[in-house]
């Protein structure tokens, strides 16, 4: 075992003499505290050491441990409904160890090893098992917890039983004498390895209109939400962990405020997943890593998260992961940077922030995962971004705007007026339209895309005319453009807002949505039909089926939605019969 | 770290002094973050605090500032402690300097404990969340921006805008519904000036408040290096009286740009690399240290909530200070100039403000059921008629349909009765009330935010009939 001494102290980032011979990430203690740090820099047998807690007493001279391991998180049953700290300390353990505040030096596993676990065996002996066959399952929750072969091991099943384990004890025996323990460690900056990656083709459901209609992600995409502060990330970071459909949500708060964890925390358990109607919090992992917790950690918060989300993956599960906020993770960095006296780059970030944020997104993807039973896998990423002054010109926004696939976002001004989620449908937009649209079609919605061409177009074509308006008032415009102007409303107000806190309206089926927007399309087809048998906007804004329309949202019968198409039609032919 | 030191190091160790810094030689033994004694030729004791070791040079910066000090005769002690200040019951009703030192002539305080002023971070697992609605008063801040109990919601201001008048209005308004429960006020002044100082103490002595409130003051004329420690030291009383005491704390602190400025003044000492206009770039982190430290504890009775005060230098909400305050903080009330000519009290712009813990403190058995709808049908309403402004500028009122000079109607009318209230007191049905008398002014079908069920029940127009 390497053991320096301390030789400078700087913040976070300590430097520490007689470290030969360490690697880089390795896992060291620091000084008589053994506070937990990790080496991200080696010059000669100088290391330079970022702490994950607060230095504040330190001395020169204090002992450095190297442990000679990488930061590495612990992955097996009993994760799901955990939430941990950066380094995947479980944070209520802490609590009763330490208080209602968080002290240094405690050291605690992230899964509970006296815990026993049912152990069912899907394979027997003399099967031929490699990395990522699932040997057998354990109920976690409701969830089917699949325990695999860890990745580069293979043999053949000597022994295998079923029985009531810790996660320690081995369940399986391989004829080389390798013994296999449902609990895994894995090194977190190092992504798990997997068979191959595949074209990403399914929609991520996510309830929210103006996401899976307009601005859809896949599974196993990436997408960014960039908005200054009060445009609501959090709220749509906590929304998307609330109704996405995949199996397994992942939340990192990443040197965000303690009391929307605690919000989460209070919310999720009482909260019924739509699908299951088992609660959220026990698909949800939370990875809580507050802004006033030490900045290290908020570095590392990013990676544990997302290899706890991959091991759910190389399950065959769908994972999503958000990340709140990325500006944070990338704030760490340039602190870190800073303090290690490196050649700044733009905003003071290090020049390897872009490396760094591809490296993180690509961990994404829908994925075969390894074993021989072919399975497919996915992890999603959604990363909050808070740029400052809500300049989208600075460079975290910028470098993850290169990565990711979409793109919401989010606009004070709206905001401002209260229409939420504020996604600019201007400026967002999503690269998987064309890779989707099959997957709509077998969904049952074929003319989805035409249905979102034409929406698009409208909200394109109202800047426009708002335009000339500004310039010359209304009435300076045909009935025609009128009319779209109205619709525009229409689509912005009954279809693209949508209360997160509403009770019926905080989800909406895919179905629902796909036929809100019919309803508010062919109301446009129809008015336009009318006008050209000569009735006055005027009289058709007055028809009360358009009180209905904005009332859609508080249905929950698709019928009486579907319905509404045929009123507008009824109503609009009976104006014309007037004439 | 409470480390007895072996022995009182004491040396004439300073090599160089720049800004707000020395450097001290043969630090052997020194901990990071520990207070170091500067004493002066003359005999003066200044306090210091370590802000980076290596093996032969401690960086230090001086509370004081260090005019006089000079690198040969100016001798040094490390104490091996971290900056502690004392707290106690006693402190209410008292006035203390920047990092806690009696200045209103009184004795010294009797301690009931003696803590670090950093704290420690709450474990995100023992916070309880916050739900207790506080009535503040104001209808822009109940009706649509509502304060609840363990909230950080700051007043973000220009300069020579009343927002001063605002907190104290507050303060002196708040109160929790039903409940008659201890509290304290504790006001902490960062580089304000005597007046304004002055103008807080002579409202809580109206009030007779003056004897639930602690004062820290670091005036303009005060060294501005303590500023570092003020909302340290006041932060960490209010976490006594809440914590151990049982109290409900209110804390005010004024002015966070001039904090910034602290801070910013010892990044640039330090030659660090400076992050947008000159703050440096761990300012979110530093920042986060202070407001993080409002909330509720579980099984704690004590709470404490905060409202500190900004000056946005120019009225520019994209300044760093105001942009990472409102990314850290949940919420903000924003006062704006435009209004304040126009006769608003208080000015509060409502359109860029906000309370993210307004939804934990509102609804049936807190405020009222249609609290929800009935903000959110204000605020878009409002918005609208906001835009119709600038059309109207180019085009003419004439120019306008009937709905929209309606909606132009309704935001001059918000403005007059909703925002505007002077030294009123208004309880929480009073500014819904208001609300609803001015959705009368719209056509009922343009209340779309608005669930059917509560027109019928609230709506003037429906009550009558």
């Amino acid at each position: 075992m390497i053991v320096g001494g301390i030789s400078r102290i700087s913040g976070p980032v300590v430097l520490s003499e007689g470290m030969r011979g360490s690697r880089m990430y390795d896992v060291v203690k620091v000084g008589e505290q053994k506070l937990n740090g990790e080496i991200i820099r080696l010059d000669n047998d100088q290391a330079v050491i970022q702490v994950y807690e607060d230095t504040t007493g330190l001395q020169i001279g204090e002992k450095v441990t190297n442990t000679g391991l990488p930061l590495s998180v612990e992955l097996g049953p009993g994760l799901l409904s955990s939430i941990y700290d950066g380094i995947q300390r479980p944070l209520p353990l802490l609590a009763e160890k330490t208080g209602s505040f968080i002290s240094r030096g405690v050291t605690l596993p992230g899964l509970l090893h006296d815990a026993k676990w049912e152990f069912t065996p899907k394979v027997k002996k003399g099967d031929q098992v490699s990395g990522g066959d699932i040997i057998g399952t354990v109920t976690e929750y409701h969830l089917e917890h699949r325990v695999m072969i860890p990745p580069y091991v293979s043999g053949t099943v000597k022994d295998i039983h079923g029985g009531n384990f810790t996660i320690d004890e081995p369940v399986c025996i391989l004829d080389n004498g390798d013994q296999i323990p449902m609990l895994q460690t894995w090194p977190v900056r190092k992504g798990r390895p997997y068979q191959r990656k595949m074209d990403p083709d399914t929609l991520l459901v996510t309830g929210q209109r103006v996401f899976d209609t307009l601005f859809p992600v896949t599974k196993g995409g990436t997408a960014m939400i960039p908005g200054g502060f009060g445009t609501g990330k959090t709220v749509a970071e906590q929304t998307l962990a609330k109704w996405s459909d995949t199996q397994i949500v992942v939340y990192i708060g990443c040197g965000e405020r303690g009391n929307e964890m605690t919000d989460v925390l209070t919310e999720f358990p009482e909260l019924l997943d739509p699908r299951t109607k088992r609660p959220l919090i026990q698909r949800t992992i939370l990875i809580a890593n507050t802004s006033n917790m030490p900045v290290a950690a908020r570095e590392a918060s990013i990676y544990t998260g997302i290899t706890l989300a991959e091991y759910y993956r190389d399950m065959g599960y769908d994972v999503a992961l958000m990340a709140d906020s990325t500006s944070r993770w990338g704030e760490a960095l340039r602190e870190v940077s800073g303090r290690l006296e490196e050649m700044p780059g733009e905003e003071g970030y290090p020049a390897y922030l872009a490396t760094r944020l591809a490296a993180f997104y690509e961990r994404a993807g829908r994925v075969v995962c390894l074993g021989s039973d072919e399975r497919k896998g996915s992890v999603t990423v959604v990363g909050a971004v808070s740029p400052p002054g809500g300049d989208f010109s600075e460079p975290i926004t910028q470098n993850t705007l290169r990565i990711a696939g979409t793109f919401w976002a989010l606009d004070t001004s709206l905001a401002y007026r209260r229409h939420f989620p504020s996604v600019n449908w201007i400026k967002s937009y999503s690269l998987y339209l064309d890779q989707i649209k099959d997957w709509f079609a077998t969904s049952g919605f074929s003319d989805w895309k035409d249905l979102r061409a034409l929406a698009m177009y409208l909200l394109q074509k109202e800047v426009e005319l708002q335009e000339i308006v500004q310039l010359v008032g209304p009435d300076a415009l045909p009935e025609s453009e009128k009319a779209i102007l109205e619709i525009t409303r229409m689509i912005r107000e009954d279809f693209l807002q949508q209360s997160a806190y509403h009770d019926i309206d905080s989800f909406c089926s895919l179905e629902k949505q796909y036929w809100m927007l019919r309803v508010i399309l062919s109301f446009y087809e129809r008015v336009n039909q009318a006008m050209g048998k000569g009735v006055p906007l005027a009289k058709i804004l007055k028809l009360p089926v358009k009180t209905e329309i904005g009332r859609m949202k508080e249905l929950t019968d698709i019928e009486k939605i579907k319905d509404l198409i045929n009123q507008i039609d009824g109503t609009l032919s009976a104006l014309e019969a007037e004439r | 770290m409470n480390r007895i030191p072996l022995f009182t190091k004491e040396a004439k160790a300073i090599s160089y002094v720049s800004g707000p810094l020395i450097f001290i030689q043969n630090v052997k033994g020194v901990s990071y973050g520990e207070i170091v004694r500067i004493i002066l030729p003359t005999g003066e004791e200044r306090t210091g605090q370590v802000l980076d070791i290596s093996k032969d040079i401690a960086v230090t910066q001086v509370y004081e500032g260090t005019s006089g000090i000079d690198n040969k005769e100016t001798r040094v002690r490390f104490t091996g402690e971290p900056p502690k200040v004392k707290v106690s019951i006693e402190m209410l009703g008292r006035i203390f300097n920047g990092v806690g030192k009696p200045r209103d002539g009184g004795p010294e305080i009797i301690e009931e404990a003696n803590l670090d002023i950093n704290g420690m971070p709450i474990n995100p697992s023992a916070r309880d969340k916050p739900a207790d609605f506080i009535q503040t008063g104001m209808s822009t801040i109940d009706g649509l921006n509502t304060l609840v109990r363990g909230q950080k919601l700051p007043i973000f201001s220009g300069a020579g805008l009343p927002a001063n008048k605002l907190a104290a209005q507050i303060a002196r308004q708040a109160k929790v519904l039903g409940e008659e429960e201890k509290f304290a006020v504790i006001f902490v002044a960062m580089g304000i000036t005597y007046k304004e100082a002055s103008f807080f103490m002579r409202d809580f002595e109206k009030t007779g408040a003056l004897e639930r409130v602690v004062f820290f003051m670091n005036l303009a004329d005060d060294p501005t290096i303590e500023r570092i420690a003020t909302p340290r030291c006041a932060l960490t009383a209010a976490e006594f009286l809440a914590y151990e005491h049982d109290l409900h704390v209110l804390v005010i602190l004024t002015d966070m740009i001039n904090y910034c400025e602290a801070l910013r003044e010892i990044s640039t000492a330090r030659e660090e690399v400076p992050g947008r206009r000159g703050y440096p770039g761990y300012m979110y982190t530093d920042l986060a240290s202070i407001y993080e430290r409002a909330g509720r504890v579980k099984g704690k009775k004590g709470s404490i909530t905060q409202i500190p005060i900004l000056t946005m230098p120019d009225d520019d909400i994209t300044h760093p200070v105001p942009d990472l305050t409102g990314y850290i903080t949940e919420g903000q009330i924003v006062l704006s100039r435009d209004l304040f000519r126009r006769g608003a009290d208080p000015p509060v712009d409502t359109l860029p403000c906000l309370s993210r813990l307004m939804n934990l403190g509102i609804g049936p058995g807190k405020t009222r059921e249609d609290h929800r709808n009935v903000a959110d049908q204000l605020y878009a309403s409002y918005a609208y008629g906001r835009d119709l402004r600038r059309l109207v500028a180019i085009v003419g009122e004439e120019a306008l349909t009937e709905l929209d000079k309606k909606y132009l109607k309704f935001a001059d009318e918000f403005e007059r009765q909703f925002i505007t209230q002077g030294d009123e007191n208004r309880s929480i049905e009073r500014t819904l009330g208001i609300g609803w008398q001015l959705f009368t002014l719209l056509p009922e079908e343009e209340l779309k935010r608005i669930k059917r069920e509560f027109i019928q029940k609230y709506h003037p127009a429906s009550q009558k009939g």
